[in-house]
């Protein structure tokens, strides 16, 4: 089933979260951050019309969603698949199991596979070094990997 | 105004405390370099290249923007700061597409300049081998991302002075670019082609879409009959491009050049000008009297127009109808002129040269035609209009002075001021006032609508009447006097709106004017004293008193606001949707396609 972020029930959302935000200062990031979270993603079509409520340019929105991380244009995979490419877990052989990840979900570094499911991010430390090599899948840490443990860390999803 | 002491390289002054570094500096005869630096529009210290040493601060500072204190002790020459302002340079280099052999701002790029004056004989690091698709969408502006240094001027002139926002910073770190929304073509934004952000670009990543060889091209065709003319404006910059100072007058050279080029006639905008006073003037009246739409709001400024429609849709009722003084020229020349002199009109080319940017896209506009014929074949800019003078090898200062051809090349005082903000307005009050209360008024200069402050104001008395008038100029000037009307605040009947701060002197097809130099002198004011000048040495100063215009009623018109008047000179505005893009059906599917296909269709 095709599931289009850009429903009426998701456009009820950011009219009540631009009329709340209306009128403070600096409305643009809490809406942002409450659009990502309701749409996963802030599509072209939200920017428009958040640009045109208020009155804000329409590439300036677009500049702040692609300053910061946590925004994206399209919505992410229901599974983040985040592998740390910190130094530790780099000179522990963290790039093969990235390849090995993009070649089982079919999926390049930074993009959704096609059926939604996953989306592969190369992070930077996340601060378990300890653990390295570590990937993180949503809110789930897997550390101290090889190359060997992935295809069963990826049939659980 | 109070006063703080501080050293500057070993001399002691006083200037206002409200000073930076680098004005300080500036005011004690000390050149800082900078690169993004635009005063009031872009002071964010991003280009690293002013910095300088403060005593007792950890590090070096941003001249720019760092306030000055009682007792500051400042070093702007030290082996250090050489150092680090050239390593910045030489940084900004390597990333910067350096083809300035054949770049359009080849002798006038900043970047250029500052690269020689610090002494840069190579470039250290590697160069970045990204290459950036170029923006040739709009009808007007060229963006190449690959010559863009990330300085901000154009983000900041676009969304300050002009208060629309097309171009912004978007991603981060290496990454960063400056582009529209989506990396979308100008074409695709409701950018209003006023050409400030190419008038402020510091290098070539902003420019005017060129048009040099096809008006070569013609001029060299015998079987072409061209037409050229100038906007008023032009006559105060183009001897800039030959180094003279800014603000001198150079009708006279000016007309010699472009003789000298070959076009077959020689016109002024500013005998249009003259046309548009009558053809305004009473339209104001009719709709004065016969209970038209109120305000009428002047449409000379394309900048302007195109703002309004994308932006107030609501108001194109309250445009005077009134083309442009150079479409007016265009349609002229192709009906009165041509059945006059036995010309084809199809064989006739007419070129205008123009302060501005926005004039190529209106010259565009397919309603702006007389029987199937574009008003205006071709437009170029003053920068253009330098080039070719340049290409032809003319020696421009050595010129002698040559009169406008007869034909359509008469004007007044008036036709002359409409190149600088408030112009428009005065020169239809000088008409005004005489015809309505037939007098002939003495007193003609209205110097409460003249200058640079934002908005300005006025009210005149018609035929018993008060008629209230407003001037503002720079769209985000614009905007404010209609939020000021929506309010309540202000009631005007008359307001003259341009789309560039200053007006046409300061268009966005100007020659460019370094912000070094930008410091030392207002450049509105000083082109705006070209046109004054011009306005005072001529025997007629009033729109209607102009014999040509008199004979082109006479002869041809019948009258101002005539069915024929109305079908040649005036127009009709479009309410333009602001993200047309977004409406296409292919970018509504690909967008949702591009959703779907993520989230999975299989089902």
């Amino acid at each position: 089933m095709a599931k289009n972020v850009l429903t009426q029930e998701n456009f009820s959302i950011l009219e009540q979260s631009i009329d709340r935000h209306r009128g403070i200062k600096g409305p643009l990031m809490p809406i942002l951050n409450d659009v990502q979270k309701t749409f996963g993603c802030v599509p072209l079509e939200v920017q428009q019309k958040i640009s045109e409520e208020l009155n804000i340019p329409f590439s300036e929105i677009y500049g702040v969603v692609t300053f910061y991380s946590q925004f994206s244009l399209e919505p992410k995979g229901d599974f983040v698949i985040g592998v740390c490419m910190g130094t530790a877990c780099y000179v522990k052989n963290a790039q093969p199991i990235l390849d090995k990840i993009a070649d089982i979900i079919d999926t390049k570094v930074g993009e959704t596979s096609k059926d939604g499911k996953f989306t592969l991010v190369a992070t930077r430390c996340i601060g378990a070094c300890g653990l390295a090599p570590v990937i993180t899948v949503n809110e789930d840490v897997y550390g101290r990997l090889k190359v060997e443990d992935v295809p069963g860390i990826m049939e659980k999803y | 105004m109070e006063k703080v002491t501080l050293t500057i390289d070993n001399i002691q002054v006083e200037v206002p405390k409200e000073y930076t570094i680098l004005e300080a500096a500036k005011a004690t005869g000390i050149d800082i370099p900078t690169l993004c630096f635009l005063k009031d529009i872009n002071e964010v210290g991003a280009c690293r290249v002013c910095l300088v040493e403060v005593e007792g601060a950890r590090s070096l500072q941003a001249s720019c923007v760092q306030p000055i204190y009682e007792g500051m002790v400042v070093k702007t020459n030290s082996k250090k700061l050489r150092n680090v302002r050239k390593s910045t340079v030489e940084l900004l280099l390597s990333n910067h597409d350096r083809e300035c052999l054949t770049c359009f701002r080849n002798k006038s790029c900043e970047l250029q300049t500052l690269s020689e004056e610090l002494n840069i004989t190579e470039i250290p690091f590697n160069k970045r081998d990204t290459v950036h698709p170029v923006d040739t969408k709009s009808e007007a502006i060229v963006r190449d991302p690959n010559k863009c240094i990330l300085c901000g001027r154009c983000v900041n002139v676009c969304k300050v002075e002009q208060g629309i926002g097309i171009l912004d910073f978007t991603k981060r770190g290496v990454e960063t670019e400056v582009t529209p929304a989506f990396n979308r073509g100008l074409n695709e934004m409701p950018c209003i082609q006023c050409g400030q952000c190419v008038s402020v670009c510091p290098v070539g990543a902003l420019k005017e879409k060129e048009d040099i060889d096809r008006v070569w091209d013609v001029i060299e065709n015998p079987e072409v009959h061209v037409v050229v003319q100038t906007a008023p404006a032009v006559r105060a910059a183009l001897g800039e491009a030959f180094g003279m100072p800014i603000g001198t007058r150079v009708t006279g050279k000016m007309v010699a050049s472009l003789k000298r080029l070959g076009f077959d006639q020689v016109f002024d905008t500013n005998f249009a000008a003259d046309l548009t006073i009558m053809e305004e003037g009473h339209e104001l009246l009719d709709r004065i009297q016969n209970g038209g739409k109120l305000p009428m709001i002047t449409s000379c400024s394309p900048g302007w127009v195109k703002y309004c429609e994308y932006n107030h849709p609501e108001l194109l009722e309250n445009l005077s109808t009134c083309k442009s003084p150079h479409q007016m020229m265009g349609a002229i020349v192709k009906s009165y002129y041509a059945k006059k002199h036995s010309i084809d009109p199809k064989k006739i080319f007419m070129v205008s040269i123009m302060p501005c940017t926005a004039k190529k896209s209106e010259a565009a506009r397919p309603e702006l035609q007389v029987n199937g014929l574009q008003d205006v074949d071709a437009v170029l800019t003053t920068r253009e209009l330098a080039k070719m003078i340049k290409q032809a090898r003319i020696d421009f200062m050595k010129l002698e002075d040559a009169e406008f051809d007869p034909a359509l090349g008469d004007y007044t005082g008036a036709g002359a001021i409409f190149g600088a903000t408030g112009g428009v307005m005065e020169a239809s009050l000088r008409s005004l006032k005489d015809l309505v209360d037939h007098e002939d008024l003495k007193k003609i200069e209205y110097h409460n609508i003249r200058g640079i402050s934002g908005i300005k104001e006025g009210e005149i008395t018609l035929g018993g009447a008060v008629i209230k008038l407003g001037v503002a100029h720079g769209t985000a000037n614009a905007e404010k006097l209609l939020q000021m009307i929506e309010s309540g605040e202000k009631e005007y009947h008359f307001i003259e709106m341009m789309g560039c701060s200053g007006g046409c002197v300061n268009g966005g097809g100007q020659p460019h004017v370094p912000v070094s130099k930008k410091m030392d002198l207002d450049i509105r004011v000083e082109r705006a004293k070209a046109l004054y000048q011009e306005d005072t040495v001529k025997e007629f100063r009033k729109s209607h008193e102009n014999p040509l215009v008199k004979k082109l009623y006479r002869e041809f018109l019948e009258k101002p606001n005539s069915h024929r008047a109305h079908e040649l000179l005036h127009t009709h505005y479009t309410a333009r949707v602001k993200y047309p893009a977004a409406d296409l059906p292919e970018v509504k599917e690909m967008v949702i396609g591009l959703l779907e296909e993520k989230v999975g269709v299989s089902g």
